[in-house]
């Protein structure tokens, strides 16, 4: 028993709920912790069937709240989990997100989106975006990897728990219920073959030694009793996010030199952005394609970079302008006008978007 | 012969955090007393080493640095699931979840509840004061009938408001054997202390879930003197919610 799960590369054709759930797995994850929302379900599904062969754990908790609290349980103890939701989920995973922000417990969270405001559908959306970067009471100290296929889901739970260890701050992968619940081709792989070797833990809770005696205790809190006591705390946060954000901001970007007008979007719209910027292309416009991968934090700068002296900036999303709201900040200044095209809870075809452009261009 | 009060050291239990006391729970508060109950418990079955401690919002939070053992203070009603997290994760730990009665009985009911039906071999223990006293005495699960708080100024109504919560009996009705659950008094240090002590000793064993209520007091909110604060305590508290053990392994069961 406990061989790696993968030895060498696979190459599947399978769910992107499977995906997370073989990634957790090859990311060394000991326990995950759920409460059952759609369209989560299957990475737990897929979880529970294979955690007992290699020796990792799951507890289905009465609800989000706890499974985000038993998250931050098991991450105090040293011991690398996580927990997947959506939708209503997402909402009540905010007060354990907070938590970790605030303690600085580096806990996974998948987030596979639904369509929204309240129960709405089971099916997609990206109306999640900025409650997953700025939920909760506080200043949104926390990673949020937006995935746009598959590999993107493979990839990015890996380096989610490498971020939160590493950094310290609560780690999100964003997905949606497309990449959910459709098949796709991905490859999967042992980290190790890749030269990703996984972040210690720490036991911030329950190291060796007996306390007062052999080292102090530990005491984690997040209640402070002067307005002095917590400015310093929370400033101290924000050095600390501010100090790496450069080097967790990812992002991605093609035929942006010479293009006119660039379309923006993330997650699995971005693939529809990809394609329409192509489409364009043969066609003769002067398209280019931005795709911010971390939405928190926000690759800023690169995309005041990309739009620079440009002629028009379109931003797609299945949202009513969450994404644009990002950029519309980082992008102070900027006199490039944005155009939205926003179909919250819907998915987007490169049809509709160079449809769009073209109607722009007339 | 006079005793030098001022050379006479406290007994304090061993895991108790010296750099720490005095404590910060108001005069009169039966916090102390249920801590130092714990404390002696932890001491006697020597597991100090191997508690985590976490703690609630409200006045159980003052108790975040209150032992030199590891502690973590968690949102209000969040502690019993934090501490399921990490006895899920680390079996070997001894976790010991430290609530009042508005975190256990109404914001985190639904994790005392379950990590009861869970079976958690957590142990739980609920300081019941019939009141939330950090947040300035509002009415709480466990008010009594006719009790005057801030939010039932003319005193707590069965018909609109609901019968206390008495959650030591609802446990027991609903936890398999193996399971520990017991209501003590400040009143009693030394019962309460053989409660928690069986309570740990439970979750040693790996016997079941175990939970202690233990009655407390709250003169700052309930505006009492000493008199009548163990008077509301001793003849009326102790009458609604009886004192004693509701459900104790079998002899001989699962060591």
């Amino acid at each position: 028993m406990a061989t790696k799960p993968i030895e060498k590369d696979t190459h599947a054709f399978v769910t992107g709920n499977e995906v997370v759930a073989w990634a957790a797995l090859a990311a060394d994850a000991q326990i995950m912790y759920g409460y059952p929302i759609t369209p989560q379900n299957e990475i737990m599904h897929y979880w529970t069937r294979l955690a007992p062969k290699y020796d990792r754990k799951f507890l289905q908790t009465e609800d989000e709240l706890s499974a985000g609290f038993t998250t931050c349980g098991g991450v105090l103890t040293g011991t690398r989990s996580f927990t997947a939701t959506a939708g209503p989920g997402t909402i009540l995973m905010q007060e354990p997100i907070t938590m970790a922000e605030m303690m600085r417990i580096p806990i996974v969270v998948v987030v596979q989106q639904r369509g929204g405001p309240s129960t709405a559908t089971v099916i997609y959306s990206q109306q999640e975006a900025r409650m997953c970067c700025y939920g909760g009471n506080g200043e949104g100290f926390r990673v949020v990897y937006s995935s746009s296929s598959h590999q993107d889901l493979y990839d990015f739970t890996i380096k989610a728990f490498n971020t939160a260890w590493k950094y310290r701050f609560p780690t999100i992968v964003l997905g949606d219920g497309y990449q959910a619940k459709m098949r796709e081709a991905v490859t999967m792989y042992d980290p190790a073959s890749r030269g990703i070797s996984m972040v210690e833990t720490e036991q911030f809770l329950g190291a060796p030694g007996l306390p007062g005696t052999d080292r102090e205790p530990h005491f984690h809190k997040n209640t402070y009793n002067t307005e002095e006591e917590l400015l310093e705390v929370v400033n101290k946060l924000k050095e600390d996010y501010d100090a790496v954000r450069a080097e967790i901001e990812e992002h991605e970007c093609e035929y942006i030199d010479d293009a006119e007008i660039v379309i923006v979007g993330h997650g699995v719209v971005s693939r529809a952005v990809k394609e329409a910027v192509k489409l364009l292309r043969k066609e003769g416009y002067k398209a280019g394609y931005f795709r911010p991968i971390t939405l928190r934090p926000f690759p800023g700068t690169a995309l005041r970079k990309a739009v620079e002296g440009k002629k028009d900036i379109v931003v797609v999303e299945s949202a009513l302008g969450q994404l644009k709201q990002f950029m519309t900040e980082e992008l102070y200044g900027c006199t490039v006008p944005i155009t939205g095209y926003f179909k919250p809870g819907k998915g987007v075809s490169s049809a509709e978007i160079v449809e769009k452009v073209k109607s722009m261009t007339k | 012969m006079a005793i030098e009060m001022n050379n006479v050291a406290p007994p304090m239990p061993a895991c108790w955090r010296k750099e720490t006391k005095t404590h910060k729970f108001c005069p009169g508060c039966g916090h102390g007393i249920v801590l130092k109950a714990l404390g002696e418990a932890v001491d006697e079955l020597g597991i100090q080493e191997k508690v985590i401690f976490s703690v609630d919002i409200g006045c159980c939070l003052l108790a975040i640095d209150f032992f030199n053992m590891d502690t973590v203070q968690t949102h209000h009603g969040r502690t019993n699931a934090v501490a399921s997290g990490v006895k899920r994760a680390t079996p070997d730990k001894i976790c010991i979840a430290y609530m009042g009665d508005g975190g256990g009985y109404a914001i985190g009911s639904q994790h005392l509840l379950n990590a009861a039906a869970r079976n958690e071999k957590i142990t739980s223990i609920l300081v019941n004061n019939t009141n939330y006293g950090m947040t300035g005495g509002q009415m709480a699960p466990t008010t009594l009938p006719g009790q005057k708080t801030e939010t039932s100024p003319y005193g707590r109504s069965v018909e609109q408001q609901g019968s206390p919560t008495h959650g030591p009996e609802m446990l027991a009705a609903m936890l398999p054997e193996g399971a520990y659950v017991a209501r003590g008094t400040v009143a009693n240090p030394k019962q309460l202390k053989k409660y928690l002590k069986k309570a740990l000793q439970a979750q040693i064993n790996g016997t079941g879930f175990s939970f202690v209520e233990a009655l407390s007091t709250c003169p700052t909110n309930w505006s009492t003197n000493a008199a009548k604060t163990w008077d509301f305590l001793e003849n009326q508290m102790a009458v609604e919610f009886p004192v004693g053990e509701y459900k104790v392994p079998q002899e001989g069961g699962n060591e």
